[in-house]
């Protein structure tokens, strides 16, 4: 398989000049495209920090970071932007929505930067909505829907636009466990049935388990890399 | 069209997000706004005011003396009534009215007290039109005839007299011969002023009557114009000049340096205001924004995370202003309109007595809005406005995105 990321020789220090903190050090990675992938380990060891990186919030302090080949962590900031709009869908911890706007709007927040038309649009989030069942909450804003049902509307706007990879931080981490495994179901599926790549940084075991494939990462360093039989 | 349509959708659901945030905003717009037109149109209403004195009292729009008459306003410095070239321009459309007078110093007594006045003869057909005598006499009659024996003295100086309508005076003056001319005269109206400072300066006669108490003949003083449209005073007055070599033609500029002076002033004066009340409004405006700005900085950097530029949260962020600032600027020009509505019957000075006359306004002063003082100042709180709220929206937009989101 094709590797839509990878990570070659990725360093990152925060505060180069002044009480320097490593948090990734030399991280050789590659993810393949329809990977469910998870990275997990405890706080401070770097996954979130690499997230950011594999999804071009972040520059690193030395390596190369490639998203489906192209080189991305020289991008200029524009170019960046760009890139994260077309090929990246992300998935925060929380405060994942725009408070304004309702469920539906929300999803199609990136179908409109992207310029796709008001009929596409609206097609398109109503199938996304409807598969992450939602379709009857559609005109509800975020303060209308639980926690668990913000984390799916996340993810219908991370996966509308067909991204190249979807990074999740922390996704579960503010659902009750029953909530959380509905929503890593959800996730799980969506990868099996479009073959969306997922990455998720995690340090619940319950993610683990969906996971096929585990990362594991220590004081900014790779060191266990598991895939599931 | 599609991204300026969202972000005007999330900069007008964004505004509306803190109600009394936003109410605050526009009320310190608005009564800026309405404070700027409203204080304008007051300023506007003083200089009508002093520029309407300056031409009604006797001035006109422009005069023709003989050289040297403006310093020594004797009989010394006379013309001859106007020739025929001169009387042609009068006699054309443009001008609404003109008249000759004799205009000297004097000193009229009653049996009580004296006082030095200005004596000035006049036709009283003429002066209709062209200052405000003809319409001031509150009691007794107006003059009938350049030969009228009668004198109208103004109220004011009537009580510092002690003197009253039927009443006579006896006013003196310098002869042509250099000699003390002097004439009794019956009060026969008591004018009244906008200003008690017009009641106490002049008493009027027939022109013929003074000219002969005077020794002068046919000669004259001064000849006083009032054009229909004030715009035309500048080739008027080159006309006149050019038809009267001889004479010194001068607009009321020119003539009445104090009102100009104040007519500068207030102009200056407004756009002070304007600054003074931008300035204010300003910062309230910078502050919300700021706030609005700073409480949604997570907001921010996850529109960025999902590929917004940073250019379109900051246009995001000038569209909120542009928002509060039409809302303010429609609440702002409402009230001033309403406010100025409720005040066109004009606004009593009375109470401000001689405080008021000092800055040469009337009685009453009329708001007078002026369609360029209205565009000004809303030009003034929208143009600077959006520009003010560039640097909060450069703050929403200069944070890389990793900043915004880990931020607590």
């Amino acid at each position: 398989m094709t590797d839509i990321v990878a990570c070659h020789g990725l360093s990152k220090t925060y505060r180069p000049d002044y009480l320097a903190v490593d948090a990734l050090t030399d991280i050789e990675l590659s993810i393949a495209e329809g990977e469910f992938a998870s990275l997990v380990g405890p706080s401070g060891s770097g996954k979130t920090t690499l997230l950011n990186l594999i999804g071009g919030l972040d520059s690193p302090t030395a390596g190369e970071v490639y998203l489906r080949g192209r080189r991305i962590d020289t991008l200029p900031p524009g170019e960046l932007a760009d890139l994260r709009l077309n090929h990246v869908g992300f998935v925060f911890q929380a405060y994942n929505l725009i408070p304004v706007l309702t469920a539906r709007e929300n999803v199609e927040l990136v179908m409109e930067l992207q310029g796709i038309d008001a009929t596409g649009r609206a097609r398109l989030s109503r199938d996304i909505l409807h598969e992450v069942g939602l379709e009857g909450l559609a005109d509800r804003r975020p303060a209308e829907l639980s926690g668990g049902q913000q984390q799916r509307v996340a993810v219908a706007r991370a996966i509308v636009s067909h991204p190249a990879v979807v990074l999740a931080d922390e996704p579960t981490a503010n659902l009750d466990s029953q909530t959380a495994s509905s929503l890593l179901e959800l996730m799980r599926e969506l990868n099996e049935r479009h073959g969306i790549t997922f990455i998720i940084s995690t340090h619940d075991p319950m993610v683990m388990e969906f996971a096929r494939r585990r990362v594991m990462l220590r004081d900014g360093r790779v060191v266990d890399d598991t895939v599931a039989a | 069209m599609a991204q300026l349509a969202l972000l005007l959708r999330l900069a007008r659901r964004s505004v509306l997000r803190n109600r009394r945030r936003t109410l605050i905003i526009l009320v310190a717009i608005g009564v800026a706004l309405w404070a700027m037109i409203f204080f304008a149109a007051l300023t506007r209403g003083w200089e009508n005011d002093v520029v309407h004195n300056a031409i009604f009292t006797l001035t006109g729009h422009l005069q023709a003396h003989a050289p040297g008459y403006r310093d020594d306003p004797s009989v010394d410095h006379t013309m001859s009534t106007p020739g025929s070239a001169v009387i042609r321009l009068l006699d054309n459309p443009e001008v609404e009215a003109w008249a000759q007078r004799v205009r000297v110093p004097a000193v009229v007594m009653s049996e009580h007290d004296t006082a030095g006045v200005t004596l000035v003869g006049i036709d009283p057909a003429a002066e209709r039109g062209l200052s405000f005598i003809a319409d001031a006499v509150h009691r007794g009659r107006y003059l009938d005839s350049p030969d009228d024996h009668g004198i109208l003295i103004g109220r004011a100086l009537a009580d510092r007299l002690g003197t009253g309508l039927g009443k006579r005076v006896v006013v003196m003056s310098q002869g042509t011969d250099h000699s003390v001319a002097d004439l009794g005269f019956r009060v026969v109206g008591l004018f009244e002023g906008d200003r008690e400072a017009t009641e106490m300066a002049y008493v009027f006669v027939g022109r013929g009557t003074a000219a002969t108490m005077l020794g002068l003949g046919d000669r004259v003083s001064e000849v006083a114009v009032m054009l229909r449209d004030r715009r035309r005073l500048p080739s008027f007055v080159a006309r006149l000049r050019a038809a009267a070599p001889g004479l010194e033609v001068q607009p009321w500029t020119t003539l009445e340096p104090m009102a100009q002076a104040m007519v500068a002033l207030g102009q200056a004066w407004i756009w002070m205001f304007f600054i003074v009340m931008y300035v204010a409004m300003a910062f309230g405006l910078i502050n919300t924004m700021l706030m609005a700005v700073m409480e949604r900085t997570r907001e921010f950097g996850m529109l960025q995370a999902l590929g917004m530029r940073p250019r379109l949260i900051l246009t995001q962020v000038v569209f909120e202003s542009c928002l509060l600032l039409a809302a303010g600027t429609v609440a702002g020009v409402g009230l001033a309109a309403g406010t100025l509505a409720l005040l066109h019957g004009g606004i009593n000075l009375s109470f401000l007595a001689q405080g008021a006359e000092m800055w040469g306004m009337g009685k009453v002063i009329y708001p007078a809005a002026a369609a360029g003082d209205v565009i000004g100042a809303v030009g003034l709180v929208v143009v600077l406005g959006v520009l003010s709220s560039v640097y909060p929206a450069w703050r929403a937009a200069r944070r890389v995105p990793i900043e915004a989101i880990t931020r607590n």
